[in-house]
C-alpha cells in the first residue's frame, strides 16, 4: 500500500495540472484547420500555376478563411497568455528547442502570407476594391499572370502550412511531465486532423455557396459576397466536391490509422503511459474518444462519403459537420486529459 | 563556476512546514500559493509501516525541460550557479513551463508570469543559505555546490544512501534525498 | 437556562469593527492584507523580541523592510531556538497581518451571545469594566472577580486585579494539560517539570516518547534535540496508538489500545524490577518505600499488560531492556498534555517511578535540573490579604494535590456559588469555550455572570459571550514582563515592540495601568511605562539595558544541572527521598502506587476520539493567521483504512462525527490511512470554529472540543479528560 500526501495546493496546478482552458483547444482547432487550408489551397495555387481550374474557388477562399480563422486563433492565444502586456517579448528571440518559439515566428509570416495569397483573386471577387486600389488589381494581374510567383507562392502555402499543423503536436509531446502527450505520433496526428477538417470546411463552404449575379457591390456587401461566393457565374463544380470528398477519406484513414498508433504507443511504452491511456479510456474521456471522436468524428464520415462517393446515398453536410466536430473533440481531449496526466510514483522502490 | 544543490535528510525532516512558511515570508509569496512544500509518503499495512517525509521544490535540474520549452528564454539557466529562474520581464505568460515540470515545482503568478523557487539567489549572494535550509529546525537541509568535493553537501552524497525523484523523466535534479 | 452552543451563536463582531473595510484578497502577499499607517522608511530594520505564539518563548528577531513587517527568524543567541523558529514563529508576521483581529473595544448591546456589539473608546469599555467590577465588590467581595488565562502579556493586568483584591486566577494549562504530570512527579520526586521540561534529549541514548508526537507537536527545542538524537541512531520507543512522525523515526512502534498505557508503564516496571534491571543504587540511595512499591506491581506482569494493551509481550520485554541498557541516560518523557482518562496524575507518577528506576533524574542524558538566572525586582504595593479561601479548590479539600488553580474549578463555584459566587470573569488569550470541556456548562456559568472581560488579539468563541471585549496587540507591537527562563542555564528575554499597532489596539502593561487608575489604585502600577519598570529591573541586576535592546538575550551563570556536573540531588517529598510508595496519598485515601483500572470502552459503531496537533498551528488561536492557516486550513479525521472501508468511507469524502450524547460536528474530512487503529479515530485539536468573523477559519474542520462533552476529573487535582468521548460517523445526505 501506498499512501502520498502533499502540502501543496497551487492554483492551477493541484490537485491536477489546469493552466490551459477553452484557449487552447479552440487555437489548436483552429490552427489546424488553417493548416490544412494553407496545405490545401497550396495545392490549388499549383493547379492555378498549371493553368487549370482557373474559376476554382479553393485559391481564394481558402486562404481568405485562413486568414479569418488565423486571427480568431491568434486571439485566443492572446487571450491564454497570463502576463499579456509582455507578449512582444517572444519576438525579441528564436529559443531553437522550443517549439512555440519556432511556432510562433511560423504564425507572424503566416499572417500576411496569407493575406497575399488571399489578395492574388479578391480583386476578382470583390469588385469595389478592384476599383478603389487599382494598384491591388494591377498586382493581383501580374502574380496570376506568373505561373512561377504562383508556384513559389503555392510551395509557401504548403510548407508552412505542415509546419503549423505539426508545431503543436510536437510542442505537447516534448513534455515529459505529460505522458499522454509524450508520443511521437501527436504531431503528424494533428496535422494529419488538420488537412481533414480543413476538406470538411472547404466542403462546408462549397455545399453552401450560391451565386448571385450581378455580384454584389460596394464595401460591405462586396466583402461578404467575396467570401462566401464563388468566383465565377456557376457554384463549385461537382468534380470540385467529389476530390474534397476523396482526399477527405484519405485524410480520415489516416487519422483513424495515427490514433490506433498513439493508442498502442500508450500501452506499450512506460507504465506513465499506459496510465495515460487508462485515463484516456476512462469517464468522460472515454465517451469523448470512442463516442464523439472516433465513431461519430472519424468513422461514420469516412463510410458516409464513401457510400456518397459510390452514389449510394445522396450527398449532404452531415460528413462535414462530423469531421468537425470530431477534430475540436481530438484537441479538447488531448488538452484536457493531457493536463491531468502525469508520471506515476513507483509503488515499490 | 559552482552548481548548486541541495541534500534533504528524509530521516531527521518531521514535515513541520517551516520551510514552507519561511520562503513565503522571505519571498513575498502570495497567500495560497507555496514554491516549496512537504510530501509524505507512506508504505506497508497497519501495523508494519514505513514513512518517507520529503521538504520538496523545484529541483533546479541539470537538463531542465522549462527551460527549453520557454518561447521567450525567460526561463533559463544562471550563470552563477547554474540555478534555473526566471526573468519575469521576459516571461509572457504563456505557461509551457508549468506544465512541463514532471515536479508540478512551477506555478503561474497572480502577477501573471511563472513563478518558483529560486534557490533564494539574493541570500546566496549574501553568503547565506536559502531560507528553507536556514530555518530548519531539524537541520536536515544542506545546500551546496555539488562541484565542489568539499562541500558539505558531496559529502553527504558519498557517504549516505540517496535518492531523487522521477529519475526516469530524464530530468538530473539537483534536489537529493538521504534515506 | 443551559444554551448548547449551536453553530447559529456567530460573533458578529464585523458590523460593529470593521465597518466598510474590504476583506482582504487571497492572492495578495500578506504584508498588503491589513492596511497601516507604518511609517515609510527605507531599508531593513532588525528587533530582537521573543516569540508568543506559543508558550514556548523562543527568542526571535523580527525584520522590518521599508516600514513593512517582513519575516520573524530565530535569534542565534536564544537557547531555545538557537536560531530558527518553528513554523508558527516563522509565520508570526502572519498574526500582525490576520485580518479577523480585534481592532477597537467593544461593549455588548442586546443579549449576551447575539453578537450586537458598539465600539468604544477605551475611557468608555474601561470605565464600564471598572464600574462593574465595584459593583460586584460591593455586593459579593472583590474574590468574587477570577481570571482565566494563558500566556505572559497577563502579568500586569492579573496584577492589577491582585492589588484590587482579587484572588482566583486559573490557567487551562494546569487542569487541562501538564498538571497531572507536574502533580505525579512531585508526588514522586518533591517537584514538577515546569515548563520546557528539562529532558535531556540532545544527550540521551534512550527515548521513550508515551502519546508525545514531537515533530507534530512543535516544541521547538525539544523537536531540535530529536532530530539530533534521529541522527544519532539511538533507540525511540514511540507509544501511540497512530504512527505519528516520531513513530516513522522510532526503532520500536507500539500500537496501543488508547487507555491502556498505564498498564504498560507498570509492566515496564514490573521487567525493570524482576529482571534486576533497575538502578539499585540509585534506589538505594534516594529511595522510600521501594519494598512496598514491588509488591503492589508484582501483578502487572508484561503477560497481563499483553491483553489489556495489545502489545506482545516480548515487546513490552524488549523494550524495558532498551531503556534499561541505556541507564543511566535514557528519558522516559513525561509528556505535557497529559490529561487524558481521568486518571492522569497517577499514570504520570508512574512515568515518573519508571524514570526513578532508571535512575536518570539529575543525570546526563536524562532529566536534569534546571537553572534559573535572578531577576531583581521592582518595588509594587503589596497585594491585599484576603480571608477567604479560594474557590476552585477551598482549603485543598476538593483536590487535595492540586498545587495550581484548576479552571474548571472555578467555572464549577459560578455555576453553584459555592464556597462564595463568581459574577465576573476576565478572560486573557484563553478560548475557555474550546479549552473546558463540555461548552453547555462553560455557557450556564457565563449565564450567571455579572461581567465578562475578554483579552484578545483574535476574536475567539468566548469573545462572542463576552460584555467588553478589549483587543490587545500582537506580541510583535508591545513590551511585555521580562522573560526569566529555565534551562540547562538560565536567561533573560526581552519582549519589545517592532511594530505600531495597526488600530486602536493596546498592550496588557497599558490595559492593566488604565484600569488601575479607574478602580482608583493608580499606586499598584508606579511606573510611567513599561520600559522604565524594565530597565529598572534590568540595571539593578547589574546588566545593561542597551545591550540587551540590542541583542535581545542576557544568558545567566552556569551552575551545575546534572550529577555529572557535580549537582547534589534534594527531593523535597515528605520524606526527602524518592516515594516510591507514596504515604501522603495513603493518607488521603488514594493508591499509593498507581494501580491499573481500565477505563470504558467505545459502544457498538462508536471510535474513542483521540486528538493531538499540528505543527503550523497553536490551539485555536491561529487559525486565521493567513500564512498558518493556508499552510494547513482545515483537520481530518484520521481512520484506519480497512474501518473506512467496512463503513464505506471514501479517502476525502466528508462526514459529520456524532457523539455517544448525539452532539453533532460540523463537516471534516475523512482521511483514510494505515497509520492508526481500526478501533480509533484522531485528529488535530482546534479547528471547527463557529465564529463567522473568522471568515478564512470559520466552519473549517470539525472541533474535538465541541465533541468533548463527556469527561472525568482527576480526584488528586482536578485535572479533565479529553479523550473520554466516543463518535461514530454520519454521512452527509
Amino acid at each position: 500500500m501506498l499512501e502520498i500526501t502533499t502540502t501543496r495546493h497551487n492554483p492551477l496546478v493541484d490537485p491536477h495540472l489546469a493552466v490551459w482552458s477553452w484557449e487552447i483547444p479552440l487555437y489548436l482547432f483552429v490552427g489546424g484547420i488553417v493548416a490544412g487550408l494553407m496545405i490545401l489551397g497550396g495545392v490549388a495555387l499549383l493547379r492555378l500555376a498549371r493553368g487549370e481550374d482557373p474559376k476554382g474557388y479553393f485559391s481564394l477562399h481558402a486562404p481568405i478563411t485562413a486568414f479569418m480563422l488565423l486571427n480568431l486563433g491568434m486571439l485566443a492565444l492572446f487571450l491564454d497568455l497570463a502576463h499579456k502586456l509582455y507578449v512582444w517579448a517572444v519576438y525579441l528571440t528564436l529559443q531553437p528547442l522550443a517549439p512555440m518559439s519556432w511556432g510562433s515566428w511560423v504564425l507572424i509570416i503566416v499572417y500576411p502570407l496569407l493575406l497575399v495569397s488571399a489578395l492574388i483573386r479578391l480583386p476578382e471577387a470583390w469588385p469595389w476594391l478592384a476599383q478603389r486600389v487599382p494598384l491591388l488589381a494591377r498586382w493581383s494581374d501580374a502574380l496570376l499572370a506568373s505561373s512561377r510567383a504562383l508556384r513559389a507562392l503555392a510551395w509557401t502555402n504548403i510548407v508552412l502550412g505542415v509546419a503549423l499543423g505539426i508545431y503543436t503536436g510536437i510542442l505537447l509531446s516534448t513534455m515529459v511531465a505529460r505522458p499522454l502527450w509524450n508520443v511521437s505520433i501527436l504531431g503528424p496526428l494533428f496535422l494529419v486532423s488538420g488537412l481533414s477538417a480543413g476538406a470538411a470546411l472547404l466542403h462546408l463552404m462549397a455545399a453552401l455557396m450560391r451565386p448571385q449575379r450581378p455580384a454584389p457591390q460596394g464595401p460591405i456587401a462586396g466583402a461578404i459576397g467575396a467570401l462566401i461566393q464563388p468566383l465565377g457565374k456557376e457554384p463549385p463544380a461537382k468534380e470540385t466536391a467529389n476530390a474534397l470528398i476523396r482526399a477527405d477519406i484519405g485524410f480520415l484513414a489516416v487519422e483513424l490509422l495515427m490514433l490506433g498508433l498513439l493508442l498502442i504507443g500508450l500501452v506499450t511504452s512506460s507504465a506513465s503511459h499506459a496510465a495515460a491511456f487508462e485515463l484516456l479510456m476512462s469517464g468522460k474521456f472515454a465517451f469523448a474518444f470512442w463516442g464523439v471522436l472516433v465513431a461519430l468524428g472519424i468513422v461514420i464520415p469516412l463510410a458516409l462519403q464513401g457510400l456518397e462517393l459510390a452514389h449510394r446515398i445522396p450527398h449532404t453536410l452531415v460528413p462535414a459537420v462530423l469531421v468537425l466536430i470530431g477534430g475540436y473533440t481530438l484537441r479538447w481531449l488531448m488538452v484536457n486529459a493531457g493536463q491531468m496526466s502525469q508520471i506515476v510514483q513507483a509503488a515499490v522502490r | 563556476m559552482a552548481r548548486f544543490g541541495m541534500v534533504i535528510d528524509t530521516r531527521k525532516c518531521v514535515g513541520c512546514m517551516d520551510c514552507v512558511v519561511a520562503c513565503q515570508t522571505e519571498n513575498d509569496v502570495p497567500v495560497g500559493y507555496a514554491r516549496d512544500w512537504i510530501t509524505t509518503e507512506v508504505r506497508g499495512e497497519f501495523p508494519n509501516l514505513t514513512m518517507e517525509i520529503r521538504s520538496e521544490r523545484c529541483n533546479h535540474c541539470d537538463n531542465p525541460p522549462c527551460v527549453y520549452c520557454c518561447p521567450t528564454g525567460a526561463s533559463h539557466v544562471e550563470d552563477f550557479g547554474k540555478t534555473v529562474q526566471v526573468n519575469a520581464n521576459r516571461c509572457i505568460g504563456c505557461k509551457a513551463c508549468v506544465s512541463a515540470c514532471p515536479y508540478g515545482a512551477r506555478f503561474v503568478h497572480p502577477k501573471g508570469y511563472a513563478d518558483k523557487c529560486t534557490f533564494c539567489l539574493h541570500r546566496v549572494k549574501e553568503g547565506k543559505d536559502p531560507a528553507c535550509v536556514s530555518v530548519c529546525p531539524t537541520h536536515c537541509m544542506v545546500f551546496g555546490d555539488l562541484d565542489d568535493p568539499a562541500s558539505e553537501a558531496s559529502r553527504l552524497l558519498r557517504t549516505r544512501k540517496w535518492h531523487t525523484l522521477l529519475p526516469e523523466a530524464g530530468t538530473k535534479p539537483r534536489v537529493f534525498y538521504l534515506t | 437556562m443551559t444554551r448548547p452552543l449551536t453553530r447559529r451563536q456567530f460573533l458578529k463582531i464585523s458590523a460593529a469593527t470593521f465597518g466598510a473595510a474590504a476583506a482582504a484578497s487571497e492572492l495578495r502577499p500578506i504584508a498588503q492584507a491589513v492596511a497601516a499607517d507604518a511609517p515609510a522608511a527605507k531599508g531593513v530594520t532588525a528587533t530582537p523580541t521573543f516569540c508568543e505564539m506559543c508558550f514556548w518563548r523562543c527568542g526571535g528577531i523580527a525584520y522590518v523592510r521599508d516600514g513593512r513587517l517582513w519575516k520573524f527568524e530565530g535569534n542565534p543567541l536564544d537557547p531555545q531556538s538557537r536560531g530558527r523558529l518553528c513554523p508558527r514563529g516563522t509565520g508570526a508576521v502572519g498574526s500582525y497581518y490576520d485580518p479577523d483581529r480585534l481592532r477597537k473595544p467593544l461593549i455588548r448591546k442586546g443579549e449576551r451571545g447575539k453578537e450586537q456589539w458598539q465600539t468604544a473608546s477605551w475611557d468608555e469599555a474601561l470605565g464600564f469594566i471598572a464600574e462593574r467590577m465595584n459593583k460586584i465588590k460591593q455586593q459579593y467581595g472583590p474574590e468574587s472577580v477570577a481570571m482565566f488565562n494563558h500566556g505572559i502579556g497577563v502579568r500586569f493586568i492579573q496584577h492589577v486585579l491582585k492589588s484590587w483584591g482579587a484572588i482566583n486566577f486559573a490557567g487551562p494549562s494546569f487542569a487541562q494539560c501538564r498538571g497531572p504530570r507536574d502533580v505525579g512527579f512531585t508526588l514522586t520526586f518533591g517537584t514538577g517539570l515546569g515548563s520546557p521540561e528539562p529532558t535531556d534529549i540532545a544527550n540521551t541514548d534512550c527515548l521513550v516518547l508515551i502519546g508525545s508526537h514531537l515533530g507534530e507537536n512543535m516544541h521547538n527545542s525539544q523537536v531540535q534535540e530529536f532530530a539530533q538524537a534521529v541522527e544519532r541512531r539511538i533507540p525511540i520507543i514511540v507509544v501511540d496508538p497512530r504512527f505519528s512522525v516520531a513513530a516513522s523515526k522510532a526503532k520500536y512502534w507500539l500500537p496501543i489500545r488508547p487507555g491502556t498505557d498505564l498498564a504498560l508503564i507498570l509492566a515496564w516496571c514490573n521487567v525493570l524490577v524482576s529482571e534486576g534491571r533497575y538502578d539499585k543504587a540509585f534506589v538505594d540511595k534516594y529511595g522510600k518505600g521501594f519494598d512496598k512499591f514491588v509488591q503492589e506491581i508484582r501483578q502487572y506482569t508484561p503477560q497481563w499488560a499483553e491483553a489489556e494493551t495489545d502489545i506482545k509481550a516480548e515487546t513490552i520485554r524488549a523494550t524495558a531492556l532498551e531503556m534499561a541498557n541505556a541507564r543511566p541516560a535514557v528519558i522516559v518523557h513525561p509528556g505535557r498534555r497529559v490529561n487524558w482518562y481521568g486518571d492522569d496524575s497517577q499514570r504520570s507518577r508512574a512515568v515518573a517511578l519508571l524514570n526513578a528506576l532508571l535512575g536518570n533524574w539529575g543525570r546526563k542524558g536524562g532529566l536534569f535540573s534546571q537553572a534559573g538566572i535572578k531577576v531583581a525586582g521592582y518595588p509594587l504595593p503589596p497585594y491585599p490579604q484576603s480571608g477567604r479561601p479560594l474557590a476552585d479548590n477551598p482549603n485543598r479539600e476538593r483536590y487535595p494535590f492540586a498545587d495550581e488553580a484548576v479552571t474548571t474549578g472555578i467555572r464549577d463555584a459560578t455555576l453553584t456559588g459555592k464556597p462564595y459566587p463568581i459574577k465576573g470573569w476576565f478572560v486573557y488569550s484563553s478560548n475557555i469555550v474550546q479549552a473546558l470541556p463540555n461548552q453547555a456548562e462553560t455557557l450556564k456559568a457565563i449565564d450567571a455572570l455579572d461581567l465578562l472581560v475578554v483579552i484578545d488579539t483574535v476574536p475567539s468563541e468566548i469573545a462572542g459571550y463576552a460584555d467588553v471585549v478589549l483587543p490587545e496587540v500582537t506580541f510583535l507591537e508591545r513590551y511585555d514582563e521580562l522573560l526569566a527562563g529555565w534551562g540547562r542555564r538560565g536567561w533573560i528575554a526581552l519582549r519589545q515592540p517592532v511594530m505600531p499597532a495597526p488600530h486602536d489596539q493596546k498592550p496588557g502593561w497599558w490595559i492593566a495601568k488604565q484600569l488601575a487608575a479607574k478602580l482608583g489604585i493608580p499606586e499598584s502600577m508606579p511606573f510611567d511605562d513599561i520600559e522604565q519598570y524594565l530597565r529598572a529591573r534590568i540595571e539593578k541586576s547589574g546588566y545593561d539595558w542597551d545591550k540587551l535592546k540590542r541583542e535581545g538575550i542576557i544568558m545567566g551563570p552556569k551552575q551545575p544541572t546534572t550529577v555529572e556536573e557535580g549537582l547534589e540531588l534534594s527531593f523535597e517529598t515528605p520524606s526527602g527521598k524518592v516515594e516510591f510508595y507514596s504515604e501522603q496519598l495513603k493518607a488521603r485515601g488514594f493508591d499509593p502506587v498507581p494501580k491499573y483500572k481500565r477505563h470504558s470502552t467505545a459502544p457498538d459503531g462508536y471510535f474513542r476520539l483521540i486528538t493531538g496537533r499540528a505543527p503550523v498551528h497553536t490551539f485555536s488561536r491561529t487559525q486565521s493567521n493567513p500564512l498558518l492557516g493556508d499552510a494547513m486550513r482545515e483537520n481530518e479525521i484520521w481512520v484506519n483504512g480497512a474501518t473506512a472501508k467496512k463503513l464505506g468511507l471514501a479517502n476525502g469524502q466528508y462526514v459529520r462525527l456524532k457523539n455517544q450524547d448525539g452532539v453533532v460536528s460540523n463537516r471534516v474530512r475523512v482521511k483514510a490511512t494505515q497509520r492508526i487503529r481500526p478501533d480509533t479515530v484522531y485528529m488535530v485539536y482546534g479547528f471547527g470554529h463557529t465564529n463567522p468573523m473568522r471568515k478564512s477559519a470559520y466552519l473549517k474542520g470539525a472541533s474535538a472540543a465541541q465533541l468533548t462533552t463527556r469527561y472525568e476529573t482527576d480526584p488528586l487535582m482536578g485535572g479533565t479528560s479529553i479523550h473520554s468521548n466516543f463518535v461514530t460517523f454520519v454521512k452527509e445526505a
